[in-house]
């Protein structure tokens, strides 16, 4: 870290970075998605043609990008309220924060075949 | 008459002071933390716990939202064919039920005011002029207000058979 600063680095200033940058991104989808919700009260047909750009492959792919954020938020904001209320929190954050991306890289995994699946069946066939 | 003596007069004041006296007094130097109108004195009805509970929000909303929204997942993206089920036909048949219209109500309320609580936060922290700071804010609050609003309008007056 260069001199000067007062970011710290490691483990606990990049999962407060990731915790922000994740939740500008997720309240962004938020508007978006209760905009498009909202066509349900235009009518059926419109409702269906906007639903049917969230089945493409890449805005599936997005989806997955958005699972990946929500995850990551959930997981490291239930870290942050055991560092703030459990008196053992601070000093363990640092394995909190591996337990996390632990969780988070085998749910990545498990999230892989349905959220995707179906974008591979588009692209390659069957 | 014998002139009063103040202690003021006692003092013999030396250096760069000289100059300085009771009628021609040193500059006053604003103290670190000056009271403003906004910072007045504890115990005035200025000061309040707006910060606080809005910690405590954060807290108390996002564990509702863990469970809320990994659901909301679960149930759009995973269960039953993923995203490929989603549309009219199956948004009616969830919010058919009080159930899933509460937890529907309940995921856009939480989720808005913790987002646009995280992005105030965002903002005070990063936008350095005053002026920017306004009107992001008014940006943001009129965002979240217009969000909230329609959403709920939605979620009531949902009609299946609008066609």
């Amino acid at each position: 870290m260069p001199a000067g600063t007062l970011y710290r680095g490691r483990e606990g200033m990049w999962s407060w970075v990731a915790h922000r940058v994740t939740g500008v991104l997720i309240f962004f989808f938020l508007f978006v998605h209760v905009l498009d919700t909202a066509l349900v009260r235009v009518s059926p047909e419109d409702y269906d043609k906007v639903v049917a750009t969230y089945k493409t492959p890449i805005v599936s792919l997005l989806e997955y990008g958005l699972v990946a954020a929500i995850l990551f938020h959930a997981l490291n904001g239930l870290r942050i309220i055991a560092v703030d209320y459990w008196t053992k929190g601070p000093r363990y954050q640092k394995q909190m924060f591996w337990t996390v991306m632990g969780l988070w890289i085998v749910l990545m995994i498990g999230a892989i075949y349905p959220v995707l699946g179906h974008a591979a069946r588009v692209l390659f066939g069957s | 008459m014998a002139t009063e003596v103040t202690p003021v007069d006692e003092v013999e004041l030396t250096g760069s002071s000289v100059s300085y006296s009771p009628e021609n007094p040193a500059p006053v130097i604003e103290p670190p933390r000056a009271r403003t109108k906004r910072t007045q004195s504890p115990g005035r009805s200025a000061r309040t716990n707006f910060e606080l509970y809005g910690w405590l929000f954060m807290r108390l909303s996002g564990v509702v939202l863990v469970v809320l929204v990994i659901g909301h997942l679960l149930i759009q993206l995973v269960l039953d064919g993923g995203v490929t089920k989603v549309g009219f036909a199956f948004v009616a048949g969830r919010w058919a039920s009080p159930f899933w219209q509460f937890w529907d109500l309940a995921m856009l309320w939480l989720a808005m005011l913790h987002g646009g609580n995280g992005l105030r936060t965002v903002i005070n922290d990063y936008a350095e002029q005053a002026n920017t700071r306004f009107w992001l804010k008014t940006l943001l609050f009129t965002a979240v207000a217009f969000t909230i609003v329609l959403g709920s309008l939605v979620i009531f007056t949902f009609d299946p058979n609008i066609r």
